[in-house]
């Protein structure tokens, strides 16, 4: 997932008469659910909002490689280090799709990368925590790409073709990575009493995060209503995170973890978990950058970038000393 | 006394899950994202190879070690890697540099082992090889554009070329362990490699305008009998970190 309250730059969704006659096409031919092609017509704020949306999304792959990388050198059996190992990978070759769909919208992967340098551009939140023992890695794939998966599965539908099509591939990659956290968290919980306990912490820690990953409330999302307009957004919010929570309960009983939640209960009536209220605060202030590992990914990104420079102008010399020499 | 050929697996399967440890220390880091993925997919390459080599000593030692047990439970004294693979990332350059040192070795070696009288040693090597193929293009590659690029790339190459040089002459050792694996068939004679590969890493050292150190300049060893540099215990020590705390724990 990894993209969390866009921006859509649309203060209020406008009537059908309020759009203009090329705006009109343009919805009609979302509303018919006919893709949107790089070469299009298509409004400026859908064209600046799925940039945002897909950067940040890509953005969120790469500096997700960075907690996992806390614990890939330190991965306890040589199987589960080669899984983390493809893990990564993959998500790198996300990273690549990603930037490549939002360069279709008329923006450069550097120009990119010096937005999220700059702070200009987010990730996701949930990258913002520390992974503080071998369990928090088998709880990201489980949560972290359980919920990513959630958000993803119906994007893959979305009305922006390169996107989607980088979605479905994107999608079969991320079940993989949530089937494999949750077989590391299955080795924890049939092992020893401290292991066990490692899996409960790591769940204690990652389960409000994880849920907030589907961003604000819906009454509080004020950007929801054209995105889903739009087709870049399918589910609301609130959706989302239910049918995330719904899917969860079941799988914690079956590792014998408890959820941090004292409130969270089966609701007959609606068919659906109950859940306690989320800390959005919190949220909010890991979104401003006060989480407590903002300032150490950021700083580890722009730190390779600017260590690689060399590299990426030594290569560019090359190239531009073969061509001169060709002519 | 451990058999020759136990030895002689592990001296394969460390060096290569040593090198695959330290190009998994970049994670995050490289200097561009096609980097950062080629440094996942070479790494998860070379820790596939290990996996075979060491899952094969430990059946060949015979007492019930396996691929954990070899990788975790050991202290540096007992690891047969050699030691230009064990020595600190550094930059780029020295990362890059020590592999392009290592794949010029590795695809010889593996090309000699392929014709292993063993059949598991021929099986691992012959699909090891077509993955080392492409490490050792790629590594070729990158060495030629960046040596040529700028006059710092340049510089940075070249302090490369000459920290790593003095660590490959123990790719082309050969003692008793080897000898005995030559007699069986099982192994080959490192020493003739030493001129293909001096002569293939001579050749792309031109062509990127670096200058080879000489052939006969000083030469550290010691890895492949297990005394290392200072760098691997400390290696080690962050890479068994959780075995040797739960001790029979399984993960």
């Amino acid at each position: 997932m990894y993209a969390q309250m866009v921006d859509t730059g649309v203060k209020k969704l406008r009537t059908r008469g309020e759009l203009s006659d090329a705006e009109r096409a343009f919805q009609d031919r979302v509303d018919a659910g006919i893709k949107i092609e790089p070469k299009d017509a298509m409004p400026e704020a859908y064209r600046r909002t799925l940039i945002r949306q897909i950067s940040q999304h890509a953005h969120s792959e790469i500096v997700g490689m960075l907690p996992e990388g806390n614990w890939l050198t330190r991965a306890p059996s040589l199987k589960r280090k080669a899984i983390l190992m493809a893990k990564v990978q993959d998500e790198g070759g996300h990273g690549l799709y990603l930037y490549a769909a939002a360069e279709t919208l008329g923006i450069s992967r550097d120009e990119m990368i010096e937005e999220l340098h700059a702070g200009k551009a987010k990730y996701s939140s949930i990258f913002n925590y520390p992974t503080l023992t071998w369990a928090d890695i088998g709880t990201i794939g489980w949560l972290v790409d359980g919920a990513a998966i959630m958000n993803q599965i119906p994007l893959c539908q979305c009305s922006y073709g390169p996107y989607s099509r980088a979605m479905i591939r994107v999608c079969k990659e991320e079940s993989f990575h949530m089937r494999q956290g949750f077989d590391l968290l299955c080795a924890l919980c049939k092992g020893t009493d401290e292991q066990k306990a490692m899996a409960q912490d790591a769940l204690n820690r990652w389960w409000w995060p994880s849920i907030m990953m589907f961003g604000p409330p819906d009454d509080e999302s004020t950007h929801s209503a054209q995105s889903a307009a739009w087709k870049i957004k399918l589910f609301s919010n609130d959706t989302l995170r239910q049918r995330f929570i719904d899917q969860t309960v079941p799988q914690a009983d079956y590792l014998g973890l408890k959820l941090p939640d004292p409130d969270l209960k089966w609701n007959a009536e609606r068919g659906h978990y109950d859940y306690g209220a989320i800390d959005w605060a919190e949220f909010m202030n890991v979104v401003k950058g006060n989480g407590p590992c903002n300032r150490e990914r950021l700083a580890t990104r722009v730190k390779a970038y600017e260590d690689g420079a060399w590299f990426r102008d030594a290569l560019v010399a090359h190239a531009e000393k073969r061509r001169r020499k060709a002519a | 006394m451990p058999s020759a050929k136990f030895e002689y697996l592990l001296r394969l399967g460390d060096t290569v899950l040593v090198l695959s440890q330290r190009l998994s220390e970049w994670c995050g880091r490289g200097p561009v994202l096609e980097e950062d993925m080629a440094l996942a997919n070479t790494g998860l390459d070379l820790l596939g190879h290990a996996r075979m080599w060491l899952t094969y000593a430990g059946e060949v030692e015979g007492k019930g070690r396996d691929e954990d047990a070899l990788a975790y439970l050991r202290d540096d004294a007992a690891f047969r890697n050699m030691l230009l693979v064990e020595r600190p990332n550094g930059n780029y350059a020295d990362t890059l540099t020590r592999q392009f040192f290592f794949d010029a070795w590795h695809r010889l070696a593996l090309a000699e082992l392929v014709k292993s009288s063993d059949s598991t040693v021929a099986g691992i090597a012959g699909k090891a090889l077509k993955e080392v193929e492409y490490h050792f293009q790629r590594s070729t590659d990158l060495i030629i554009r960046l040596g040529g690029g700028t006059d710092y790339s340049h510089r940075l190459m070249q302090a490369a070329v000459d920290e790593f040089w003095p660590y490959t002459g123990e790719l082309f050792e050969c003692d008793a362990v080897d000898q005995e694996m030559i007699v069986l068939d099982v192994g080959f004679d490192a020493r003739s490699l030493r001129a293909p590969w001096l002569a293939t890493v001579a050749n792309t050292l031109e062509t990127a305008t670096l200058v080879s150190p000489p052939a006969d300049a000083w030469m550290h060893k010691g890895g492949r009998t297990g005394v290392h540099t200072q760098a691997l215990s400390y290696l080690l020590g962050e890479m068994q970190v959780l075995p040797r705390r739960y001790p029979g724990a399984q993960w």
